[in-house]
């Protein structure tokens, strides 16, 4: 990057050390930094979204959809998350393949799952395996914030689930009575009241989101814990201009770092939020606030 | 090979027991069934181990972070702080490499990087810091009529604390300190997964599942029976903490008892 960078074997000390962290590899590094933050602002709503549509299904009065969003919200709880992860990579992957070679290649005869592998039609593959790298690598961060998305918006579904329950039944009640049907009550009267009883939850789901980041890593996308072991790493360094020992233990330190500030600014603007929320309103918080006013 | 004869090879597998290599071709249900349940017995000695120890320390953090005393309070806050705001995964990372760096100075401490020690003494750590709070929150939340009921007979300081305080706060933090529990036999899949070598393939369930996975490219069939055996665990735990809390509140009327409420609040 700098004009004196041009030879690494000359330099010592500070100037060593800023042309080091200014590497190409190093401009990955924390770019992908970027990513882990893309990655939140794409799941988050796009969780919101799922767990919104499960705990609707889950209030459905048609049985077979509110067994549907119940079996959804409850199945992430016995579960641990990895698990899910690890699935969903695999099992999402194969079923738009499958589905892609049923409506590509329908002269095909031969079963899709021989012994231990799983063949479909080149025309199907996805990403195609003539595309150019980034669309490869694109396919792998959505297929992750697809994952993340349905593993999440489980837990988003619980959380909105028990808000929508927290809505006081005599507002529901007082829709009926002027007339509103189902569909009128619950888009005028339940939505626009539950996000108050909601947001600790969902407080409480951005922080576990936050924390669930470094799984991209498992999940085969370049994120910031691959770059970490890989130019921590002794492996890699050999063969660059900057070889240097096992630093891995520094760059988790700054990952770790990374995360306690990512949650610490969190913890102080959902606080903010929900001062903000609660201002006016009929509950505990509410009327403290009030009581400190007056 | 009938089912038995696997059984008897792969039963123990995770801990070194048995047959030496794992299944390469041909797999069967009964081997799938086998090794990831012989996994079993990583996650239930990581989250026994780290929950009985965890008791002891997140006591003591909990008491800190309420004392008046700034020495005490500010490193039981910092404690807290670093551990529940930083995701256990770069923990591990973090650990595990430290260890390494340990493991040059002196081959006393050769034993951190394995998993079964390093990986136990940060879920051990993890649950400390996240049962500490839950502990603190109980502390704060002990009616005042019962620390005043406390002084007008007379007792004090540690008397006080063990007949008054500390039932009271253990009876207060037991729902949320049971989801604690399950939410740590589930963070326990991740030590596999994050720099600690699985030695000889001597893993943990999901490290099996994922090895199945793998080699069948068929996910449908190790992740079901893994999270069979995750939802048994988990009743088996809800189950036991159960049994516990209604000896803790044994001597209040049924209607005052907390119930427990499970609430994804403490994913690591």
């Amino acid at each position: 990057m700098f004009s004196t960078c041009a030879d690494p074997s000359t330099l010592d000390g500070l100037s060593w050390l800023a042309c080091y962290l200014t590497t190409g590899k190093h401009m990955a590094f924390y770019l992908s930094f970027g990513t882990v933050l893309l990655l939140l602002a794409v799941t988050a709503p796009a969780a919101l979204l799922f767990g919104f549509g499960g705990a609707a299904a889950a209030r459905s009065r048609f049985a077979p959809l509110s067994w549907l969003g119940k079996a959804y919200t409850s199945i992430v709880r016995g579960v641990p998350d990895i698990a899910f992860f690890l699935f969903f990579v695999i099992a999402l992957d194969q079923a738009f393949e499958y589905v892609r070679h049923r409506v590509k290649c329908p002269d095909w005869s031969e079963p899709v799952r021989q012994g231990n592998d799983f063949v479909v039609c080149t025309a199907a593959k996805l990403p195609l395996s003539t595309s150019p790298q980034w669309v490869h690598e694109t396919y792998g961060f959505l297929l992750a914030v697809l994952t993340f998305a349905i593993v999440f918006g489980a837990f988003a579904a619980n959380v909105l689930y028990g808000a929508m329950k927290a809505v006081p039944r005599a507002q529901m009640e007082t829709a009926e009575a002027y007339g509103m049907t189902h569909r009128q009550a619950f888009w005028r009267i339940l939505v626009p009241q539950m996000w108050v009883y909601a947001l600790p939850g969902l407080g409480n789901l951005w922080m576990i989101l936050i924390k669930a980041t470094p799984l991209l890593f498992l999940l085969g996308v370049e994120d910031i814990v691959y770059w970490a072991r890989e130019l921590g790493g002794t492996k890699a360094a050999r063969f660059t201009a900057y070889p240097h020992g096992d630093w891995r233990l520094y760059y988790f330190g700054a990952l770790l770092v990374f995360y306690l500030f990512l949650t610490w600014v969190s913890e102080k603007v959902l606080a903010r939020v929900m001062a903000r929320l609660s201002h006016g309103q009929a509950t505990a918080a509410g009327e403290a606030m009030r009581k400190a006013g007056a | 090979m009938s089912c038995i004869q696997t059984i008897a090879d792969y039963g123990l597998r995770s801990i070194g027991i048995g047959e030496r290599l794992l299944p390469k071709t041909d797999f069967t249900l009964c081997q799938q069934f086998t090794l990831i349940g012989s996994g079993m017995i990583w996650n239930v000695y990581f989250g026994v181990l780290a929950l009985l120890a965890g008791f002891l320390l997140a006591t003591a953090v909990a008491i800190g972070k309420g004392s008046r005393h700034l020495i005490f309070r500010k490193p039981a806050e910092w404690f807290i702080f670093i551990f529940r705001g930083s995701p256990l995964f770069i923990q591990f990372f973090f650990a595990y490499f430290a260890f390494l760096s340990l493991k040059g100075v002196s081959p006393v401490f050769d034993p951190l990087t394995s998993a079964w020690l390093g990986a136990a003494i940060v879920l051990f750590l993890n649950t400390s810091a996240y049962t500490g709070e839950i502990f603190h929150g109980a502390l704060k939340a002990i009616p005042k009529g019962d620390l005043e009921a406390a002084d007008a007979y007379g007792l004090t300081g540690r008397h006080r604390f063990r007949r008054i305080t500390f039932p009271t706060m253990l009876r207060l933090a037991w729902p949320g300190y049971t989801n604690e529990a399950i939410f740590l036999f589930h963070a326990t899949t991740l030590v596999f997964f994050s720099g600690f070598p699985a030695w000889q393939q001597r893993g943990d369930a999901l490290y099996y599942a994922n090895y199945f996975a793998d080699k069948t490219f068929n996910p449908f069939i190790p992740y079901p029976i893994l999270a069979m055996y995750f939802i048994l665990l988990t009743l088996t735990v809800i189950w036991i903490y159960g049994a516990i809390g209604r000896r803790l509140n044994r001597h209040l009327p049924t209607e005052a008892r907390r119930p427990m409420r499970f609430r994804p609040t403490l994913i690591r």
